[in-house]
């Protein structure tokens, strides 16, 4: 591919007093801002999270009338995906630049939005959406590699340690977390407590998609689209035929093969951690681990501390890419694999990134 | 689908089996999902099946087992443990039936251990 991001930025976060429209033209001044680009350089939008016709919306508040767009809804995978539609449109020249944006006030609105599991078969039971997913993923996870509830904490404690160095995230200098604190947490929906699951904060960001010819022009450095993959899955909690077997093996598997890499060529991981078992079970089925070794998984990842210590504004894909290319231009990081999970394991998305060179 | 609602008035769990190349699926749907074919008939599951897997939920009120019941038939069903003081996963299961308010029954499993 010959597309490339050239400017990423958050829109604040925390517990903002703000709207949503607000946040997303932080989110959207600020990157193109990075990108050294302008409102009227905009030719292409992608968003969701806004009223009846998201990004229609988005494209009025803005002032804009793109020629491309896209509000594909799988929850917070849908921004990987944004990339690859939005790659393949710049390249088949329907457009030359795209802003990808998302921005929530789930925290200050103090309400979350989330589709329950309405389905006539499953609601009767009273699932927890998506938590109680997740947590019999997590039981099946631990009773089948003979793990217990501290192995899973661990995730927990390290994207503590890791949003300890971001002052934007939202545990920021609340200091270390034990595995002890982890596990006398109030249960949800054993075997996850409390801080087994992601934040609910506000928040958002946006990148600045073109081509990477235009993006070597443009002040900052390129975060090059090397390749994309995605997976739809189930959206019913009783469908998958094995819970430990997600969409992230095919999603994975194409977006390394399109990039022309293998795990062991990826410097950095920014993986969707909406609860503490998504870090393992997503590193083994991205293939950088044996099935129950992911845990042990060494590759610098969720640097800015995740959405376990860092932000979760419901969907949390865009700023998987930020902090992505944050590392690709900050470190001496030189690809990245981004990975998005929506719903229950429902979506996945993969895009790898790299420096130019 | 109402049938498969119906049926539960009845204790029959009902499930959907093709009578074009004999895959059983649940939930029901208009098409078998595995061959296409809308030739599709109900019949009653034997009751059996084992725990996929499980979690407590905690909200307002008394914590219940929710879980995945993969059935003798081969499709899994949401459901919960009742009267099953340390579920596990791979346990064995029977179902048993809780009366709804208008004379449905919700299909619950309790443990096969014993019987």
């Amino acid at each position: 591919m010959t597309v490339a991001i050239a400017g990423a930025a958050e829109c604040d976060l925390g517990k903002t007093g703000l709207d949503v429209l607000t946040l997303q033209s932080q989110a959207v001044i600020r990157a193109l801002t990075d990108a050294g680009l302008t409102l009227s350089d905009v030719d292409g939008l992608a968003t969701n999270n806004i009223g009846r016709f998201p990004v229609i919306q988005l494209a009025e508040y803005l002032g804009l009338r793109p020629r491309w767009c896209d509000s594909t809804f799988v929850g917070g995978s849908a921004f990987e995906m944004y990339v690859a539609r939005a790659a393949q449109a710049i390249d088949a020249g329907q457009c030359s630049t795209v802003v990808i944006s998302y921005a929530s006030n789930q925290r200050s609105a103090r309400s979350r939005t989330l589709t329950a599991a309405g389905d006539e078969y499953e609601s009767p039971y009273r699932p927890l959406y998506p938590a109680s997913y997740y947590a019999m993923v997590a039981q099946r996870y631990l009773h089948t590699y003979g793990l217990d509830r501290r192995h899973l904490a661990q995730v927990a404690v390290s994207a503590r340690e890791r949003a300890q160095r971001n002052p934007k995230a939202w545990t920021y200098g609340a200091g270390p977390l034990t595995v002890e604190e982890v596990l006398a947490a109030p249960l949800v929906s054993s075997p996850l407590g409390v801080l087994d699951c992601c934040l609910v904060t506000d928040g958002g960001g946006a990148v600045v998609l073109t081509s990477l010819e235009r993006a070597r022009d443009l002040p900052r450095p390129p975060a090059v689209v090397l390749g994309c993959g995605e997976m739809l899955d189930h959206t019913s909690m009783a469908t998958a035929k094995d819970l430990l077997r997600t969409g992230a093996v095919e999603s994975g598997r194409t977006a390394l093969r399109a990039a022309g890499l293998t795990p062991a060529d990826i410097d950095v991981i920014q993986l969707y951690d909406a609860f503490t078992i998504s870090v393992p079970l997503g590193l083994e089925q991205l293939g950088f681990a044996a099935p129950g070794e992911g845990l042990s998984v060494t590759t610098p990842m969720n640097t800015g501390g995740g959405g376990l210590a860092y932000c979760h504004p419901g969907q949390f894909g865009v700023l998987l890419l930020v902090e992505a290319v944050r590392q690709l231009r900050e470190t001496s990081a030189e690809t990245a694999l981004v990975h998005g999970t929506g719903g229950i394991f429902s979506s996945h998305a993969t895009v790898i990134l790299g420096v130019d060179r | 689908m109402s049938e498969w609602w119906e049926a539960t008035r009845d204790h029959r769990l009902l499930l959907q089996h093709c009578d074009g190349c004999g895959s059983v699926q649940h939930y029901p749907r208009a098409l078998c999902i595995t061959c296409g074919s809308s030739d599709l008939s109900f019949r009653e599951a034997v009751g059996t099946g084992v725990v996929d897997s499980f979690t407590v939920v905690h909200r307002a009120g008394e914590p219940y087992v929710l879980a995945r019941v993969r059935l003798t038939e081969g499709p899994i069903l949401l459901t919960h443990l009742d009267d099953i003081a340390e579920p596990r996963c791979d346990m064995p299961v029977l179902l048993a039936w809780r009366p709804l308010p208008d004379g449905r029954h919700l299909p619950v499993f309790r443990s096969a251990d014993g019987l």
